[in-house]
């Protein structure tokens, strides 16, 4: 039997993740003996502090890099700081909207329409699960760009889907279709997953290795199967590019962004893309790089078809999150092009772009939350007729995040799109960046369609009114607004923070 | 002396202070816009005094750094072709606020938003005309659409949330094909020693003809959208009836010449090779332009349509001239960007007035004017006259130039313009004669005539009209150093006369 070697950690390397994990289970166990009193207020602490405290930790060791953090499972480098920072900077504004906890469900385990759930309701009963559930998303996040072998990789994308699951289902209003969203993720996600294994098996089976640099030595001494490594590649980008909602694995979007809580929403729709475009980029730069002739056609393919298709049917949509789905379908898209482009142009606009797009939504969100009427969030578009003439600041709000998602100068979008699209130009893929700039130019229509009914046209009879928004709320608002003007007018500190460390070690 | 910087940083301050005004103190705001345009207007023409006319390089030149990693800088300066549109942007706007004096109530929003608007679309009109750095003027190019938006569609009339969107949808159009473009110089650039958007530094790149020519493309339809040029047109007569006189004064008067200027700065400068190649099929374009704008104008039954479709076969003039490649059709064409400003300007004030009084913009609705309100008629005479280029105004001047230029290089296509007066005679006499002679109809007995602050606005804008008609020449002493060296870089010299004095 061979000798017992205890792991070596850097505990400071993985600080991050650690004290998010460590904040979850501190949670979990508030939820579980906290009174009813204190746990709300007690919550929000602790996952708000959690979380400012790991952004502390990353920007520590904004400087390393070690392959050797956890016995060669995680590799942190540049890129992955980045993306672990912006994880956190977007789940802290998240969790302002999330303690928002009116959207949701008193007592999620309670069937719809029960006996025990008007019970809860009655006894002002309010469980607040979601927020340790964020946090192990969360940490799941943090692991996932930066693991270094499929395992990890695997275990991180669990870690970040299974609560993202169920927070999917805990909307307090229209319950049955939360619910309804929250089995379709799962089920669809478990589908994914399932291909995500079985391609790592092959590339286990192609290289006789789990590690990424295993895999990447196989694949640059080229001596393995093909037929393996292809199948390995194509099976594991399913995985990846179901998570990143990339046509066609996008059919889940738009049900679930409708169906989940907004807040949760939120979080979903930017944390999990940066986290996801994350471990994309380390996979494609890093691991199977050489290999680009298997992969970067059909990626591109993909990348065309994503931002049309996703332009296109957003133009149809009538309900505002269904077209904030299929506008982060396009925005997908937008975002394969720099991982195609394959140089480090590519690498710094798509750390960029993720950030900037991932504030911007987060901020989009928070304006939906605020739109009600007495039954909740009103969604339905034609009923957001003239909220410019009754409530201009978060009308102007949201026509910001719009404008920067259509990429209209001045905005932190337009800086995206030009960094991703010129990267693209530059490694030769002319053709995404055409159907890059025509899709853009579909995509305006509807962003600014919604811009003409917030202020061009009257109130409906049967006004929806806006929540005074709370303080963690205007925070959100005002913070991403303020993130989404200022990457537009002054993005050289950040693209030069981001030019310097984002590289990759192997 | 930052001059350009001081002139884009006046408007937008006034903007700031005039968003910290109450919303009731509208009186208020109406001033502080007025004064603010004003002294943007001084500050223009002491710039204007200090340009030296025979140096043909930039001037005013600023230059700092912006978003290093991409080589983008915030570089601005001026030749004679910016600067002289600049001065009539500078004049225009305070012309504008002070004939629109009332414009804003109709709105949907407060007239302190009208305000600002204005001011932020002066500010972004005279840095779209200053950059000279090809990023930093897409920046412009882009933003300015946002407040123009705005303006048609919170405080048009009819239906101006259509005409809105349909402005900015085409606009945005074309500006993404040239994002295309600028994305394809931008990377040309770093191929061949290092990523820059100076205009100067990317005219020196190498390009294979196709290259050149697919960015040229990208360039000129985004710039024809905006001029318009047949058959990229149809915005523009329902963005200039739904806006209110004010904001189509700003709309077909500067920025519309944004897409001539682009043309010269842009197009001209970076690809004279893919020039060459377009050209016939540019001059084809804007000589269909000219009389297809006529012809539409002759048949339009509502003013501020008709306004605009003379505007499209006076940007085919323009178009004319810039592609014909004479150092006269050049000038030309500069000053035609600028005569067209005032007498636009002229026309549309005047019939914003005639509109608002009468309540509505059918040309057969008026009739016997003269007799009611003889200043606003012949204002609107006067108007009438500069646009269809009558001897002795500003027009005929800038006109005459286009049409001998191009008759040396191109005398079908000048031979063809020409019938271009004739129907311009056409289509404004026409109008004139329903308007203001003959007997009075029904309805506009008791029209009001002009009052001092209308009078006061218009009169600038006839006697620039007017003198720059008998003594054009301080507005080319100013231009034509600098057309000449647009047409000799592109290795083009004047064709000799035919017949030699005998």
């Amino acid at each position: 039997m061979s000798e017992f070697i205890s792991p070596t950690l850097s505990y400071s390397l993985l600080s991050p993740m650690l004290v998010v994990f460590a904040g979850a289970i501190i949670g979990v166990l508030i939820e579980a003996f906290a009174s009813k009193a204190i746990r709300p207020i007690a919550q929000v602490s602790v996952s708000i502090g959690t979380l400012v405290l790991a952004l502390v930790q990353v920007w520590r060791i904004r400087t390393s890099g070690s392959t050797s953090a956890a016995m060669g499972t995680v590799i942190i480098d540049g890129p992955g700081i980045l993306l672990q920072g912006a994880i956190l900077i977007i789940s802290i504004i998240a969790v302002f909207l999330i303690a928002d906890t009116e959207n949701f469900a008193a007592a999620a385990a309670a069937i719809p329409g029960s006996q025990e759930e008007r019970e809860s309701i009655a006894r002002g009963q309010q469980v607040t699960e979601v927020f340790p559930l964020t946090l192990f998303a969360v940490a799941g996040m943090l692991l996932f760009p930066v693991a270094s072998d499929l395992i990890t990789l695997f275990v991180a994308l669990e870690v970040l889907s299974l609560p993202l699951y169920l927070m999917a289902g805990l909307s307090r209003r229209r319950r049955l279709l939360s619910q309804e969203s929250a089995l379709k993720y799962f089920l669809l996600g478990a589908f994914s997953s399932a291909f995500f294994l079985f391609g790592a098996a092959y590339l286990y089976g192609y290289s006789g290795s789990v590690s990424f640099a295993g895999i990447r030595e196989a694949v640059v001494g080229g001596t393995g199967n093909d037929v393996f490594l292809l199948i390995g590649i194509a099976f594991l980008s399913i995985g990846l590019l179901f998570k990143v909602g990339a046509v066609p694995f996008h059919a889940w979007t738009p049900d679930v962004y409708q169906g989940a809580p907004t807040p949760v929403t939120a979080f979903m729709a930017a944390a999990t893309k940066i986290a996801a475009f994350g471990a994309m980029l380390r996979i494609y730069y890093s691991v199977i790089a050489n290999a680009e002739w298997s992969w970067r056609p059909l990626l591109t393919g993909i990348a065309i078809i994503t931002m049309v298709f996703g332009s296109l049917v957003a133009i149809a949509q009538r309900d505002v999150k269904r077209m904030l789905a299929y506008s982060s379908i396009a925005h997908a898209g937008f975002l394969l092009t720099g991982v195609i482009a394959l140089n480090k142009a590519g690498l710094d606009a798509s750390i960029y772009y993720l950030f900037a797009y991932g504030v911007a939504t987060v901020g989009a969100f928070a304006v939906v939350t605020l739109v009600r009427d007495s039954a909740g969030e009103v969604t339905d578009l034609n009923r957001w007729a003239g909220l410019g003439k009754r409530s201009p600041w978060v009308a102007t709000s949201f026509a910001t995040f719009l404008l920067a998602f259509a990429g209209i100068p001045l905005t932190s979008g337009f800086i995206g799109k030009f960094s991703i699209f010129s990267a693209a130009y530059e490694s030769g893929s002319k053709a995404v960046v055409i159907a890059g700039v025509l899709s853009s130019a579909i995509a305006a229509f509807f962003y600014i369609r919604v811009i003409v009914l917030m202020f061009f046209s009257d109130p409906l009879e049967d006004a929806t009114s806006v929540l005074i928004p709370s303080i963690l709320t205007r925070i959100a608002v005002l913070f991403s607004v303020i993130v989404t003007i200022f990457l537009g007018v002054f993005p050289s500190p950040l693209l030069d923070f981001i030019s310097n460390i984002a590289i990759f070690i192997r | 002396m930052n001059y350009l910087t001081l002139i884009m940083a006046i408007p937008l301050l006034g903007a700031a202070l005039i968003a910290t005004l109450p919303q009731s103190k509208s009186l208020l705001a109406k001033q502080f816009a007025l004064g603010t345009t004003l002294i943007a207007a001084v500050a223009t023409i002491f710039m204007t005094t200090k340009f030296e006319r025979s140096n043909t390089s930039l001037q005013f030149v600023e230059s700092y750094d912006w978003i290093k990693a991409f080589g983008i800088k915030y570089a601005v300066g001026v030749d004679g072709i910016a600067l002289v549109l600049i001065v009539m942007t500078a004049l225009l706007t305070p012309i504008v606020v002070l004939a629109g004096w009332n414009e804003s109530e109709g709105g949907r929003w407060s007239t302190k938003t009208f305000y600002i608007l204005i001011l932020v679309l002066q500010t972004m009109s005279f840095g779209v005309f200053a950059a000279t750095d090809v990023f930093l003027f897409y920046v412009f190019f882009e933003a300015m659409l946002v407040p123009v938006y705005f303006l048609i569609g919170g405080y048009g009339s009819g239906e101006r949330s259509a005409a809105a969107v349909k402005f900015l949808l085409y606009s945005l159009f074309g500006g993404l094909l040239m994002l295309a473009s600028i994305i394809g110089l931008y990377v040309l650039s770093g191929e061949q020693g290092g990523h820059t958007f100076n205009i100067a530094a990317l005219s020196q790149l190498e390009m294979s003809s196709t290259t050149q020519n697919l960015l040229f493309l990208g360039f000129f339809i985004a710039f024809a959208i905006k001029a318009p040029l047949f058959p990229f047109h149809t915005w523009l007569p329902d963005a200039a009836k739904s806006a209110t006189p004010g904001t189509s004064v700003l709309l077909l008067g500067v920025l519309d010449k944004v897409g001539t200027f682009g043309m010269i700065r842009y197009c001209l400068a970076l690809f004279p090779e893919a020039t060459k190649t377009f050209t016939p099929l540019i001059i084809t374009l804007s000589v269909i332009s000219i009389v297809y704008g006529a012809f539409l104008a002759i048949g339009a039954k509502d003013i501020k349509r008709l306004i605009a479709y003379t505007s499209i076969s006076h940007f085919g003039f323009i178009t004319l001239g810039i592609f014909a490649m004479t150092t006269q059709a050049q000038s030309g064409a500069t000053l035609y960007m600028f005569n067209h400003g005032f007498s636009t300007a002229a026309l549309f004030l005047v019939a914003g007035w005639m509109i608002s009084r009468r309540g509505s913009s059918t040309i057969a609705d008026f009739g016997g004017l003269q007799r009611v309100t003889p200043v606003m008629a012949w204002s609107f005479f006067i108007a009438g006259m500069s646009s269809l280029a009558l001897p002795g105004l500003s027009s005929f001047v800038s006109e005459f130039l286009v049409l001998v230029g191009t008759f040396t290089r191109y005398p079908v296509a000048a031979v063809i313009a020409t019938f271009g007066i004739v129907l311009a005679a056409l289509y404004i006499l026409i109008p004139v004669q329903r308007a203001l002679h003959g007997p009075t109809e029904p309805g506009n007995e008791n029209l009001k005539d002009l009052n001092l602050r209308e009078k006061i606005a218009i009169a600038p804008v006839i006697a620039v009209i007017v003198l720059l008609g008998f003594y054009p020449a301080p507005a080319l002493n100013i231009i034509n150093p600098a057309a000449a060296q647009v047409v000799t870089q592109m290795g083009f010299s004047d064709p000799a006369p035919t017949h030699g004095g005998k």
